[in-house]
Formats: C-alpha cells, structure tokens, sequence
C-alpha cells in the first residue's frame, strides 16, 4: 500500500485552516503543517491553488484539495472511520445548508461589526445575534450539532470564536451573551472544553493581540 | 428510518420555484436528470405562500424541495440531497477526488461569475464596471476550465458524453447570460476569446431534458428590465 501524504497548507489565525485540523484530527490523520505567510505566499501554495491563492490547501498524495468545507466533505468521504457528516440525507443537507449560513451570512455581518460604528453597528450585533438565534434553532437540545460528539457543523461553526475575541479585543459587550443565547453560550464553553477541539484554536492572547491591531484603529476613531 | 433506502424515494417530491430563477432551473434539471417525478408550485414574488415562508423561514427563497413532507433549501445543497437520495444517474462524480473538484467549480462559478452577474445587473455606473471587471475574469478562469477539460470527445464537465454537477451549476449561464447583457446593457459574453466555453453553451442547450426547458430570451429580458428598473429606482430614492 502506497505511503499517505497529507500536508495542510494554513495558518494559525485562519478559522478556515483550522476547521481542517480539527476534521484531520478526528480522524487521526497524520499530517505536514505548512504555515503560510500571507503577505508573502509560498510558490507551492500558489501551484496548489492557482485560482483562488487562498489557504487552507489540502494537498493529498500531491493532489490539492482549495475550499475548507470542500476539503471537510474530502476528508470525510477519504477516511470513512468517525463521521463527521451523518449518515442520513436530510441532515447531511441540514449541516451543509447551516455551514453555509455560517460562511456566507455570519462572516458578512462578522465582518461589518468590527468597522461599522454608532447606530450601524448596533443594527449588525442585532443581525448576528438573531443569525445565532437561528442556529440554536438546529442546536436545540443537543450537546453538539453532530450529536453527541462534534460534526460538520460544530467545526464550520468555529468562526463564532472569531466574533467573540474580536468583540473583545475592540472592548465591546458579550454579542454571545448567556442571557440572549444560553443555548449556544453553553454550546461554545463544550466545544472549547473538547479535546480535539481545543488544539486547533489560535492562542488567546495572540490571538486578542492581532485583532486589537487590527481592528483596534476603528475605536481610535470613534 | 433508514438510510438509502427505498422507502426514503417514495413519497410526494414538491419543489417551490420561480419560472424566471436560474437557481430554481438547476434543481429541475437534477430532478429531470434523476427522472424523479415531482409537483411545481409557481411562487408569487409578491406573495409569497405560507407554505414557502414556513419551509424556508431562514431565507424565505425559492428553491424549496420538500420530500416526504421535509423541506431543504439552497440549491447546491438540493442537488446533493437528491443525488445521495435517489441513486440513479449520478449527478456528482463517484470519487472523492473528482467530488472535491467538482465542489470546488459549483463553488467558484456561484461566487466568482454568478454573483457578480447578478451584482453588475442590479447596479450601474461605477460599481456596474466593478462587476462587470469580476465578472470577465470569472468567465476568463471558466474558459480556462473548458479548454482544459472539454473537447470532441468530452462535451460536458460531467465527462464522457454526460451532464453532471458542474454542468447542472453552470448551466443559467445559457439563457440569463445574455439577459443580463441586454437588461445591465454590458458585454460579457465573446466567442472569440471564449470559444470553449461557447461551444459547451451549444452543447448543453441542446440536450434533450435541457431544450424544452430554457425560458425564451425575450421573457427573461422583459421580466427583468422591470426588476431592474425597480431595484435601481429605490436605490435613488435614498
């Protein structure tokens, strides 16, 4: 049997490169972890991924795999032991419509908190927060959205933890607060508290460090 | 209930649409391709029906696919459904590479030339030329594609002489392409620097489930010129 290769091209502060670690951990698979400089890319990540010269890049047995909720669907279809994706139609579909929702509508509103000001950005923390209501709508009583253990959607919901250091790192109140989403507030303390899950989160304080220069400017001029 | 099985195919497949939306368009043809017999409803832009407004809460869009009384919603997540519901004809390839890739083009079609098409046919001015810029290079990167993949032998991306999920995603390009042109009043579309892109545009138009189901040009340009003229009309009065 030929020798696996696996290498993930990322980098430490990307929600999108570590959904791949925590799907690739799961699953026990070794792996090469290449971080990449984005300002300065590599010539291997620009062969691998010629079209979009995005990271993460999964490059299997040297073939490349661009996209972080293609190559989830990739690792769960190559290495078949602990589904990440369940078993039945319907909520397969579930999860990729939900993981969706995250990438298109969270990461907008996202995004436009940390540079909307005043009234504008009151109306986009009244936009994520019922986005959140609407996920716990599919959480409901569930330890994880994967059930009892973590799944497709747990790992593309990661980029909540992104809102919720930048939200701190610009000294705002709790968007995901206990009192407006108990059920996604307890849901985030689990995932955080995962074995598996806890590796492939970038370092808090780095990680505050980052967005408070970043983003930080936008209360300099508020 | 288990998985796959048969008894999971039986049951009423209804899909609420819009005969002028391209999404819509591509979960009829997944349907068409599978031969899964299904009930249309016509939506009401206008007035949209309880039905839809309960099944798709979140978005309240069309397409919905409701099977077996569960609705789902976004139509690359329809497809998929269907394809891992009812086995016949697959519309995804079977290996999981070949998956990766074909995910990866439904991805970058809907993001890099869908998108900006419809962005470049609801604005003017300035941020049209934007679009219109996007829009170019996403088709530049399509043509790419085509002429890597496609040839006399290999009509379409699905390979052989078969449709599949790329050719399903691409294919509104066919009909509201050049409506978009004529309604946004730009040019995108050139035979000269497109040439296999144009030739799988023929091929794909002329393939039996797909003909009868194209919507005449003129219909698409009238319908939209008056969406158009609308949306522009409340960004003006700002």
């Amino acid at each position: 049997m030929a020798e696996e290769e696996v290498k993930l091209f990322g980098t430490w502060v990307s929600p999108f490169s570590r959904r791949i670690e925590v799907a690739l951990k799961l699953k026990g698979v070794q792996y090469e972890y290449i971080e990449e400089d984005l300002t300065n890319k590599s010539p291997a990540l620009l062969n691998y991924n010629p079209v979009n010269k995005q990271i993460p890049v999964l490059v299997h047995n040297g073939k490349p795999v661009a996209e972080s909720l293609v190559i989830m669907e990739y690792i769960d279809e190559t290495w078949k032991h602990n589904p990440i994706l369940p078993a039945d139609p319907y909520e397969r579909a579930m999860a990729r419509f939900w993981a969706k929702y995250i990438d298109e509508k969270f990461c907008a509103a996202a995004r436009k908190i940390v540079v909307a000001k005043g009234e504008e950005q009151k109306g986009e923390i009244d936009e994520i927060q019922q986005q959140m209501k609407n996920l716990e709508g599919e959480l409901k009583e569930k330890k994880f959205f994967g059930g009892e253990s973590l799944g497709f959607l747990d790992i593309a919901a990661n980029i909540i933890i992104w809102l919720v250091v930048g939200q701190e790192a610009l000294g705002m109140d709790q968007i995901l607060n206990e009192e407006k989403l108990p059920v996604l507030h307890g849901w985030l303390h689990r995932l955080l508290d995962d074995a598996v899950f806890k590796e492939c989160v970038p370092p808090k304080d780095r990680h505050l460090d980052l967005f408070k220069v970043k983003f930080g400017s936008s209360i300099a001029s508020k | 209930m288990a998985s796959g099985s048969v008894a999971d195919q039986e049951g009423q497949v209804m899909l609420l649409g819009f005969w002028f939306s391209p999404f819509v368009k591509r979960v009829e043809w997944a349907l068409k391709f599978k031969g899964i017999e299904y009930d249309y409803v016509e939506e009401d832009l206008t007035n949209k029906s309880t039905l839809l407004l309960t099944s798709n809460p979140i978005h309240k869009k069309v397409p919905v696919l409701i099977h077996n009384g569960n609705p789902i919603a976004e139509s690359l997540v329809i497809i998929e459904y269907i394809d891992e519901t009812w086995q016949q004809n697959p519309i995804l390839p079977q290996d999981p590479y070949e998956r990766a890739m074909a995910r990866f083009w439904a991805n970058f079609i809907e993001q890099k030339v869908r998108e900006p098409a419809r962005e470049a046919l609801f604005s003017k001015g300035e941020q049209q030329e934007k679009k219109v810029k996007e829009l170019k290079e996403g088709m530049e990167v399509v043509e790419g594609e085509a002429k890597a993949k496609l040839n006399d032998k290999t009509l379409f991306f699905g390979g052989g002489n078969g449709v599949g999920y790329v050719d399903i995603v691409l294919g509104w390009t066919c009909n509201w392409m050049e409506t978009i042109e004529e309604v946004g009043g730009f040019k995108v579309l050139d035979p000269e620097s497109q040439p296999q892109f144009h030739k799988w545009m023929a091929n794909f138009r002329e393939v039996p489930f797909i003909k009868p189901t194209l919507e005449p040009k003129e219909k698409l340009v009238e319908f939209f010129r008056m969406v158009r003229q609308d949306r522009l009309g409340l960004v003006a009065n700002k």
